[in-house]
């Protein structure tokens, strides 16, 4: 066997290796707050400050697998009680481009641990940080924010009245709300 | 010739005559080790009447298999011994024909062979389909990521029952177990009682099993379903039918209150931490089903699924950091004030 086939064979096979390192699944996770009331603080009602007592950025940005697991935790934790599968209730729509406590991961995540007036429900102490993490990534998904195409969940059970979460395009405009969300002035 | 380093002689290299005496000597030690299998998860210990007929089918199988390996080996053998002595017959027309009736001989001893193995295989299966008896006990399993969670069903609502990871049967009794799976393929296998059988998302298998026995069989996962797929297992215990009736009633009844004010501060822990998030426990407030129903989780053998023993030290674990008993597993970590979990462990251990 000549030096040229084989140097073509081990360059394509350490291309392929490359492509084993897509992501890293943690298991090894942060434990939800001890004292659960320690990260509640006034916030304002528009896109608060984030809390310093919280990890800066989502550990999960651009994890499938995280998408994925927060899909199966939004059935799990009921939130289409109120929000439908992405499509809004009883509580806001989650797919439009609407986000009026902010759309920032940290946003979110605040959002679903301390919760929000007009119904939204604490669930810090009833989640660990890591579950709502995973929840952010999946509800950013939902409206196709900064989450790659190949990252987002590829197919859905439920009966929805909307595109396929991957026919979103995100180099275009998510979904319009049909109904925009008055907010009660306090 | 060089000295060896350790002045031992070394053995002259065996001889063909030698390697023999080894396979007769081996055959003997393999005896004994299939000696080795009884026990909790073994095909080769039977409880049942189906176990029974998969042992004799599989023993069946293996003496003919293990025949015609010997046989190949032998031919071989000889093969190769009479190439060496140079003693070939030179080729012929008259050898060609020889041959030519050898080789239909052993394929048509092939053919019926296969044949026999066959016949012996549906005799298994129509077999198996038999168990007689009374009416069988239904219960469904459903295999979920990485737990099996039983459901007796019977007729009058209220007499179901819901548990996990420990099936108990009554002995003499057929049982017609119902199989599902709400994400992956799983695969339900009790060696000592029957065969493997898949539990496929959208379709509903059934295994009918008896056991003529009592004891507590082990069962695994026999699919691969994802990262715990290997700390999938179960127990079905199997008791005589008094001990089975008492067992079902003490299990319909709804979790005892808490005797003293250490496990109701343990109560007051799972409802108000994310435990009551996934876990159900009959006759408080907790209600949800992504996890194994608690109710009475402190009789059960084993915790996460036939991984651990159900001692408080593992429970303790278990509650705090699942994902290093279990990485991967849908338990997230939960941190608890120590007294807390002191309270947590003592009100679920008390729940018998």
């Amino acid at each position: 066997m000549s030096a040229t086939p084989t140097a073509l064979a081990l360059a394509c096979a350490a291309l392929l290796a490359a492509g084993c390192k897509r992501e890293d699944r943690e298991f090894k996770t942060f434990p939800p707050s001890a004292t659960p009331g320690s990260l509640v603080q006034d916030v304002s009602l528009v896109p608060g400050p984030r809390s310093p007592a919280l990890v800066a950025h989502s550990p999960y940005e651009g994890n499938a697998y995280a998408v994925s697991e927060g899909k199966r935790l939004f059935g799990w934790y009921n939130c289409s009680g109120c929000h439908s599968h992405g499509g809004g209730g009883m509580g806001p729509p989650l797919m439009d481009d609407q986000w009026i406590y902010g759309s920032e991961p940290e946003n979110i995540f605040e959002t679903i641990s301390e919760g929000r007036p007009n119904g939204m429900p604490a669930f810090g102490s009833r989640l660990g940080n890591d579950e709502i993490w995973k929840l952010v990534e999946y509800v950013r998904s939902l409206s196709a924010l900064g989450v790659r195409q190949d990252v987002r969940n590829g197919r859905s059970d439920e009966m929805q009245g909307k595109q396929p979460e991957t026919d979103v395009d995100p180099t275009k405009h998510p979904v319009q709300s049909q109904s925009p969300v008055k907010l009660d002035k306090p | 010739m060089s000295v060896v380093a350790r002045g031992e002689a070394r053995a002259p290299r065996p001889g063909f005559g030698s390697r023999i005496r080894l396979a007769a000597l081996a055959a003997p030690l393999a005896m004994l080790a299939m000696a080795g299998c009884r026990g909790q998860q073994s095909m080769f210990d039977p409880a049942g009447p189906q176990a029974e007929r998969i042992e004799r089918l599989a023993v069946f199988a293996g003496v003919i298999s293990t025949a015609v390996f010997i046989a190949v080996l032998a031919a071989t053998a000889w093969a190769v011994l009479r190439r060496r002595r140079g003693d070939h017959a030179p080729a012929s027309p008259d050898r060609d024909r020889r041959m030519g009736r050898t080789v239909a001989w052993l394929t048509g001893g092939t053919v019926a062979v296969l044949f026999v193995w066959l016949l012996a295989d549906f005799g298994t299966q129509r077999a198996m389909a038999k168990v007689g008896g009374t009416q069988p006990l239904k219960l469904t399993v459903t295999g979920h990521q990485w737990w099996w969670e039983v459901q007796y069903e019977d007729t009058v609502p209220q007499n179901r029952l819901v548990t996990a990871n420990e099936i108990h049967i009554p002995v003499g009794r057929p049982v017609l177990v119902k199989l599902e799976a709400p994400d992956v393929i799983h695969s339900f296998w009790v060696p000592r009682l029957h065969g493997k059988r898949d539990l496929i998302p959208g379709y509903t298998n059934h295994v009918l099993l008896r056991a003529d026995r009592p004891g507590r069989f082990r069962g695994q996962c026999a699919e691969f379903c994802g990262m715990q797929h290997a700390h999938m297992s179960f127990w079905v215990v199997a008791e005589s039918p008094a001990k089975f009736d008492a067992w079902y009633r003490a299990q319909l009844r709804p979790a005892a209150a808490p005797a003293d004010s250490t496990r109701r501060a343990g109560q007051t822990a799972f409802m108000s931490n994310s435990c009551a998030m996934c876990h159900a426990i009959r006759g408080t407030a907790a209600g949800a089903g992504n996890g194994p129903d608690l109710t009475h989780v402190g009789s059960r053998m084993s915790l996460a699924s036939g991984t651990i023993a159900n001692v408080p030290g593992h429970l303790g674990g278990w509650v705090v950091d699942p994902q290093s008993i279990k990485p991967g597993t849908q338990m997230p970590p939960n941190q608890l004030k120590p007294e807390e979990l002191r309270a947590l462990i003592a009100y679920l251990e008390g729940l018998k």
